[in-house]
């Protein structure tokens, strides 16, 4: 296995993904503040907290390759570049949605940002995604296929099964899993035993894996990097696992500690450790700086609010068009 | 110029058509390019096109399904093959959650073209988990499409159609039609999908069936010419999308319908027809429209009671003189008893 080199990341990539992390997350924040108003009606899964490891993934992505996700899409479609507008008004139900509202949060989907689509049947998208690769490959086509999944989605079947064709025709897919320890509100502790390794299941299937601390974008970056290129000089897939926490309910906008299904101080702990604040300190941005950053983007948020807020329902004769192709 | 072949022959030459004129198909399966060959479907494909084009897939029918849709999403047009239906099961999630809501949850920006062969296997002690015909499963979710052909000219004809269709496609091949035979062009065609043949046209009832059911259709209508009883025999062939109003045209005609089944009754395609036929044309009815089907139970191995499952012709014409409403056949007119196999030639294993 590639030792991990440590990049030196220059200031600018640095301020990029500071951006594209805080982008994420006043996204989110803002639709966590507005989801009261009963206007979003369609289950929303926040990634608050989770942003590091679709920044620094998706940053290395091109345009020729394409990623899918699941349930909990935002931070993906976001990072990768899908339209804000588009994905507001999918949350909407608005005609101007990236599926015209057929699909909510759940079914988010950017072709032009290489975002194949995101399902939220856990461990589904992990062979649609292995099958784009695969058909990369026939068509001998560039570009790899980055699939998200999280930590209970390699308790299906789905993802060995999917592991062991990607590894069999040597496809140029990334799987990059969240690990943020919990599947709903059960424990990654009462799902798996102790001693199994979800790395391990993918060199298990001769597939090279690497893991490290997702809320370090740096890391994730660096790691990506080191990824991709084995897989660019081996042609052949390779698994990344990141280590993060969900801030906020699995589903919906709401706070949840209270619940009492984490262990006291473990969100404490997680906060903490925000990647866009170790970033932010890193980077050593003025208040200034950073507080005429967040006006900037806040702005551009709120006026894609607005526009999914006044664009229109989608008509009744969408109802039955796009059944059949 | 057309010659006859059997079903399976009829299949095999369709995908080397597909295979040969489109350079975006491939075929995958677990088997297919192995020295059985899908029951003679995909004999030589391999050979001919290449492992590029025709694959083997590991025992894994839940991602592989995914995988598939992957495929079809990015581009190419697969032709999947499982040797029964039960073995798609595991990838029903992929097929119902995932290909029939695929171009609708993408708001129409992304299309499925895949066609997805199921084979229903019957008779030679196939037993619970290797014989069940679960087409309603399937006709039953918007999204999908289900042929079941009939024939070898509907096998070859409709394979095409599904081929050329850029939804996923559903076909199912009845085990017991594999070697049969009937008269099929040599160059490509298709068949409309979602549109009956009148395979028979009658005056006295409307007998409708599909797959292995015409066979049985075929048997009884041939009996049933010596009573001077000439039934109207419609193959649905499309059961997603259906042609409900071929159908109705023909019970105005006659104002009797049995609908035959290949599967237990209970919400099964046959109460589909009767219920449309109910609502739509009620009227023009003479007597109450009756189905048939298997038993409702799980179908045993032994042919000691699985040929209890299946109807019989002489259940069948029982069926006919209730929607007649009156006796037809003498008591002492011998019906062939069901077998476990189409012919003797069938020695299984499978």
């Amino acid at each position: 296995m590639p030792s991990i080199p440590s990049y030196k990341m220059d200031q600018e990539t640095k301020y990029e993904l500071l951006h594209s992390m805080l982008f994420i997350r006043l996204v989110e924040e803002k639709i966590a503040e507005k989801y009261s108003e009963n206007q979003m009606r369609c289950p929303v899964h926040l990634s608050i907290g989770q942003e590091a490891i679709a920044s620094g993934v998706c940053a290395h992505l091109s345009p020729n390759d394409k990623l899918i996700s699941a349930h909990r899409s935002h931070a993906h479609y976001l990072a990768a570049g899908g339209d804000l507008k588009a994905m507001l008004c999918e949350l909407y139900g608005k005609i101007d949605g990236c599926a015209k509202g057929k699909g909510g949060s759940m079914h988010l989907i950017d072709l032009e940002a290489g975002l194949i689509s995101a399902v939220p049947i856990v461990g589904s998208s992990i062979a649609i995604g292995t099958g784009v690769a695969w058909s990369n490959r026939i068509q001998k086509l560039d570009g790899i296929v980055a699939i998200f999944l999280g930590d209970g989605a390699t308790e299906e079947g789905v993802f060995s099964e999917s592991l062991d064709f990607a590894a069999l025709h040597d496809l140029k897919v990334l799987f990059v899993c969240e690990n943020n320890h919990y599947s709903v509100y059960t424990h990654i502790s009462e799902r798996q035993h102790s001693k199994r390794s979800i790395c391990d299941i993918a060199r298990a299937h001769g597939i090279t894996s690497f893991s490290a601390e997702g809320n370090e974008v740096v890391e994730v970056y660096d790691l990506t990097k080191e990824a991709l290129s084995f897989m660019n000089d081996n042609a052949c897939p390779v698994l990344v696992e990141f280590s993060t926490f969900r801030w906020r309910e699995h589903c919906g906008p709401n706070w949840d500690d209270d619940l009492g299904y984490r262990k006291d101080g473990e969100l404490k702990n997680w906060m903490d450790k925000c990647s866009i604040k170790s970033l932010r300190d890193n980077l050593g941005i003025s208040d200034t700086r950073y507080l005429n950053l967040v006006n900037e983007l806040n702005e551009m948020i709120l006026d894609a609010f607005k526009h999914a807020e006044s664009s229109q329902f989608p008509n009744e004769s969408e109802l039955v068009s796009d059944v059949y192709a | 110029m057309s010659r006859i072949i059997n079903f399976n022959e009829a299949i095999l030459e369709a995908t080397e058509e597909i295979l040969t004129n489109h350079s975006n198909s491939i075929i995958v399966g677990l088997g297919v390019p192995d020295p059985k060959g899908i029951f003679g479907t995909t004999l030589g494909l391999t050979e001919k096109y290449g492992s590029n084009r025709v694959y083997d897939m590991p025992t894994a029918e839940n991602a592989m399904t995914g995988i598939a849709i992957g495929a079809a999403i990015n581009g190419l047009r697969p032709i999947m093959t499982h040797q029964r239906v039960e073995f798609s099961l595991l990838g029903i999630e992929q097929l119902i959650n995932q290909a029939a809501k695929w171009h609708y949850m993408t708001g129409g920006k992304s299309r499925v073209p895949l066609v997805i062969r199921l084979i229903v296997g019957r008779g030679w002690g196939q037993g619970p988990q290797h014989s069940q015909f679960l087409e309603p499963i399937f006709a039953h979710v918007p999204g999908l499409k289900v042929l079941c052909p009939s024939s070898a000219y509907e096998a070859k004809g409709l394979l095409w159609s599904a081929f050329n269709d850029d939804n996923p496609v559903i076909f199912f091949e009845h085990r017991w039609l594999h070697s049969t035979k009937s008269i099929v062009p040599e160059t490509p065609y298709s068949l409309p999908i979602g549109k009956c043949n009148i395979v028979e046209e009658g005056t006295d009832f409307t007998l409708v069936s599909y797959s292995y059911g015409l066979t049985e259709c075929r048997k009884i209508a041939k009996i049933l010419k010596s009573f001077d009883i000439h039934p109207e025999i419609v193959d649905i062939r499309s059961l997603r999308p259906i042609d409900h109003q071929t159908i109705i045209e023909s019970v105005k005609k006659t104002g009797r319908l049995l609908c035959i089944d290949n599967g237990w009754s209970h919400m099964n395609i046959a109460a589909e027809i009767i219920s449309n036929v109910v609502t739509e044309t009620f009227k023009s009815l003479k007597s109450p429209p009756q189905r048939i089907g298997i038993a409702d139970v799980p179908i045993p191995s032994t042919r000691s009671l699985a040929n209890l499952v299946y109807p019989s012709l002489k259940d069948i014409a029982h069926k006919i003189e209730t929607i007649m409403e009156r006796k037809i056949f003498p008591d002492q007119f011998s019906f062939p008893e069901n077998q476990d196999v189409p012919d003797q030639s069938f020695t299984g294993p499978f």
